[in-house]
């Protein structure tokens, strides 16, 4: 099979990689480029532990070749992070609240969920059911769902009343802007 | 083992609060590296070629063409195996067939999935290429795919020795005297499915060969594995190491080796650096599942409700191999009788060979599925009297002193009324229903669940803590850790005795070859195990530094106080001199000055005892773990659709080391438990999994169930650190119970099989309605 080179704009850095036209964007992301945070879980677009956010938006990394997203912005859970290793105060929630136990589905969990909050910017935050709803692609067999949720209303929480939940260094340009403070 | 608690152990700065831990900080950050996250030079990819058949015979293989393959760099088939036996004797010898299990299966296959060669290759591509490529002729046999066709006369064996892998039997007195005696006598058969584990993190790992030690990183919850892979490939065991990363869950399904065996074969034969991961659906089909039982129970009781005898009889499959269904299945007869005594009992339980996939260890272990035996049973009787169903259980709960039916006396607290008034406190007033046709109810479930290995294995675990000249701790462990924070427990327990903060101590776990044995992470053992190891380090440590503190603050040793990482004169032993301290890196050069070593390790020993399979009496399990919970839930007659409007449980927890994950473990554990009380099911049918895609296995999701209300009761008396209680499998065991007592509470119909699936629901309603319901006796 024949390889070719294609562009990833991953969390703000352009990489040139040479794939097989079969390669699935999360085969590139995990072996090729080495994001330990972008995770193999079933390949079917059911457990979410390989969502990344495509063109802002969060998709199953195991459904989608990689060609497919060459030249569009793609964010993982580290491109979150600020410098210095600084937390995403969405994270910082998933921390405070205890929603990680294992941590295989955390990543997902993370950005289908800023990806909620950031589509009510300015119309309020999403009910604990809507968080819910957000949630069904991406499993988690060890917390039980309650503090994940309870992580994700108190950023939603953070993010209305303009206390932080604005701080996004990471998410590289082209990404639609998160919740702005008022 | 009693021991006098020191001064300092009643007032807690660490343990009790719940700070987030180096691997929660690392997990939420997405940086921590698991099993699949490695790659080396040169490395290989391996695939392992399964039956597509459960029972068939091997009458050729043909790996030419595989081979062949540009990129293949192994194709390995059982000749190639220099000791194709998996031996697992999980009993200890005490009782089961002596079955062994290939690592590649020779001649005969006997489930679908069965191993039957390895590939390594260049590249993933071409390693599934070649492992298309493997030609296996297989000459279909006649196969067993359910217990009761198993132990039919003239059914065909799964292995030559017989069908019953195991039979245990528990008994104390005449149950059938006191039963022909009691004033009732209820009666039910209870059945449970296949399930599996769903980790999100399938099976995976690397390894290599580094100095001439065959070395493997893989996510595992035992890395004592190393002597079976030692065996296997015919190295010493100080040439095999085995390393295991943080697991993206394991819930049992990484007690037994999965990708090791195979790894170790690839790379042994390439010399090369070999990733091996299994496919989710590769996982489904193929890894080890929870075992279905069939339980009967037969229970007589005094007309106040007070129960005086049970006769129970379990029969679980175990599939294709023994695995740890041994262990499984006496677990079950230890714990068939639950939270209740019962001054006649009589149990008998078997582990019986079919060509399903094999079962074996799954959070709960046995233990678990009985719970909906004991609890039904429970329900039946306080219906039978007319009496509630609290009362009913408030009349027979265990209490310290009294004895099992096995003959041991508990010898610790037994909280199980309060986890139940606080349980149901918890619900809060009954809801009404949503409308028309609809039925609520409200149920509860009470279980006794062990924590520690079997008594006859002589559990121990060992721990090395050292205090750095810089002041901070280093804690080696060999602990693995399944994502419950079972390496974070152990820093707090250090950091409380010995003063150092928690940002101080770093533990190094998972590794065979530098780590001092912890044992596997298992049996709910590892807190009570691996804590007590740590605690005991640590106050040995603690003691050997005290005279050196002592002398330079001038104060007796036994009034210090180790906290903020210095040494003080205890505050509560006098008025003294509060001003005057040393930093713990100051204790460590005095003490290094002296001659006196600043680190310690221990090994800490789990009490030992003995069973007597021919008595049916002896020792089981070290202590149990008690709990309640209850639940509201609506049953739709119209479609049978049970939705759980709430939902509350309570554990004693003896001591809630770090109480957010204690909260964690149990609302978890429920949850997993939710999903096998009501949708999760392997289904299989002839050997054949049908859930063999991870859609069609139905995990619950954030919105299938409500949020898993906590209530924690310490108690303060347990046998692990501190009075700590494992509380890692207990909380899973109450659900199906729970979910089936308000579904009967809703209906007046009593399910008796999982999942109690909307279908189920609907039959037994319209049982009912055509008046063949209610009987307690099954088909």
């Amino acid at each position: 099979m024949t390889r070719t080179p294609i562009v990833l704009s991953v969390n703000g850095t352009d990489h040139e990689v040479w794939v097989l036209p079969s390669d699935t964007l999360l085969d590139v992301l995990h072996d090729d480029l080495g994001l330990a945070d972008v995770r193999y879980g079933c390949g079917e677009g059911v457990c979410g532990t390989c969502t990344v956010l495509l063109d802002g938006e969060p998709v199953n990394g195991c459904l989608i070749l990689a060609v497919q997203a060459a030249g569009r912005p793609i964010t993982t859970l580290r491109g979150l992070m600020g410098p210095g290793e600084a937390m995403h105060p969405l994270q910082e929630c998933f921390l405070r609240r205890g929603a990680s136990q294992c941590g295989f589905c955390t990543p997902g969990m993370v950005l289908t969920s800023l990806d909620l909050v950031r589509r009510y910017a300015g119309r309020g935050r999403p009910s604990r059911e809507e968080i819910r709803y957000a949630l069904v692609g991406n499993l988690c067999r060890c917390t039980g769902y309650t503090k994940i949720l309870d992580a994700v209303q108190e950023y939603a929480d953070l993010a209305v009343s303009g206390t932080g939940a604005e701080r996004a260094p990471g998410v590289p340009p082209g990404v639609p802007p998160g919740v702005t403070a008022p | 083992m009693t021991t006098v608690e020191p001064r300092y152990a009643g007032r807690f700065r660490v343990v009790g609060t719940s700070p987030a831990h180096h691997d929660f900080v690392e997990k939420v950050k997405g940086s921590l590296h698991y099993a699949a996250d490695w790659r080396l030079p040169g490395m290989l990819h391996g695939r392992i070629v399964r039956s597509p058949v459960p029972s068939a015979r091997i009458t050729g293989i043909d790996v030419r063409q595989a081979r062949a393959l540009p990129g293949v760099a192994a194709v390995l088939t059982a000749a190639d195996v220099p000791s194709n036996a998996i031996v697992e004797m999980a009993s200890g010898g005490l009782a089961e067939l002596e079955v062994t299990m290939p690592v590649l299966a020779a001649d005969r296959v006997r489930y679908a999935g069965e191993p039957v060669a390895v590939v390594a290759a260049a590249t993933r591509q071409i390693a599934d290429a070649a492992a298309e490529l493997v030609a296996v002729d297989y000459e279909e046999l006649p196969g067993v795919f359910d217990v009761t066709s198993a132990l039919a006369e003239d059914s065909p064996l799964v292995h030559d020795v017989g069908n019953t892998l195991v039979s245990w039997q528990i008994r104390c007195g005449d149950a059938a005297a006191a039963l022909a005696a009691a004033d009732v006598v209820v009666e039910g058969e209870y059945r449970s499915q296949h399930v599996e584990h769903a980790y999100l993190e399938p099976e995976a790992g690397v390894g290599w060969l580094e100095n001439g030690v065959l070395t493997l990183r893989v996510s595992t919850q035992v890395i004592e594995h190393a002597a079976a892979i030692a065996r296997i490939i015919g190295l010493p065991q100080s040439k095999v190491r085995v390393i295991a990363a943080y697991m993206g869950g394991g819930f049992g399904g990484k007690e037994d080796m999965t990708v090791e065996p195979y790894l170790a074969l690839l790379v042994w034969h390439t010399r090369r650096p070999v990733r091996m991961i299994w496919d989710r659906q590769e996982s489904l089909v193929a890894s080890t599942k929870r075992h279905p039982f069939i339980m009967r129970y037969k229970t007589g009781a005094r007309a106040d409700g007070t129960i005086t005898a049970q006769q129970v009889e379990i029969t679980g499959d175990a599939g294709a191999y023994p695995n740890l269904s041994p262990r499984v299945l006496f677990a079950a007869a230890a714990c068939a009788c639950g939270p209740y005594r019962v001054p006649d009992a009589s149990i008998t339980s078997r582990a019986v060979f079919t060509n399903n996939v094999p079962a074996s260890a799954f959070r709960g272990f046995g233990a678990m599925q009985v719970v909906l035996g004991y609890e039904a049973q429970a329900d039946a009787l306080a219906e039978r009297l007319g009496l509630s169903r609290t009362l009913v259980r408030e009349r027979n709960f265990l209490a310290k002193g009294d004895l099992l039916p096995t003959g041991e006396r508990l010898d610790t607290c037994v909280e199980v009324a309060q986890t139940m008034r606080r349980a149901l406190a918890l619900l809060g007033e009954p809801p009404a229903p949503s409308g028309p046709g609809k039925l609520v109810g409200r149920g509860l479930g009470c279980n006794r669940h062990p924590y520690g290995r079997t008594i006859w294995f002589r559990d121990r675990a060992s721990a090395w803590l050292g205090l750095q000249a810089d002041g901070t701790l280093l804690i080696r462990s060999g602990v693995t850790d399944l994502g419950a924070g079972q390496a974070a427990s152990l820093c707090q327990i250090a950091a409380e005795v010995l003063g150092t903060p928690l940002d101080d101590v770093s533990i190094y776990i998972g590794d065979s070859a530098l780590n001092p044995p912890a044992g596997g992470t298992f049996a709910t053992r590892q807190l009570y195990m691996s804590g007590n190891a740590v605690l005991h380090a640590a106050r040995e440590l603690r003691e050997r530094m005290s005279p050196v503190a002592a002398d330079l603050l001038g104060v007796p040793p036994g009034e210090l106080e180790f906290a903020g990482g210095r040494v003080r004169p205890d505050p509560a032993a006098g008025p003294g001199n509060p001003g005057v301290s040393i930093s713990l890196a100051e204790l460590a050069a005095a003490c290094d000055q002296r001659a006196i070593s600043t680190a310690h390790l221990s090994t800490w020993r789990a009490q030992a005892g003995s069973f007597d399979p021919r008595s049916g009496q002896g020792d089981t399990f070290p202590d149990y773990t008690y709990g309640t919970h209850a639940a509201d839930v609506e049953v739709d007659t119209e479609t049978g659709q049970v939705t759980v409007l709430r939902y509350a449980a309570c554990h004693d927890v003896g001591r809630a080391i770090n109480p957010m994950r204690v909260e964690g473990q149990i609302q978890g554990g429920a949850m997993q438990g939710l999903g096998y009380a009501l949708t999760e099911d392997m289904g299989i049918e002839d050997g054949y999994v049908q859930a063999a895609l991870f859609a069609n296995y139905l995990i619950p999701n954030a919105q299938d169930f409500p949020d898993v209300l906590v209530d924690i009761v310490e108690s303060g008396e347990g046998k692990g650190p501190l009075g700590a209680r494992g509380i890692g499998e207990p909380p899973i065991g109450n659900v199906a119970a729970t979910i089936a007592s308000a579904i009967a509470d809703a209906t007046g119909v009593r399910p008796a099989e999982l999942p109690m699936t909307p279908e189920r629901v609907l039959r037994l309603l319209d049982e009912r309605a055509a008046g063949t319901a209610g009987q307690e006796v099954r088909e």
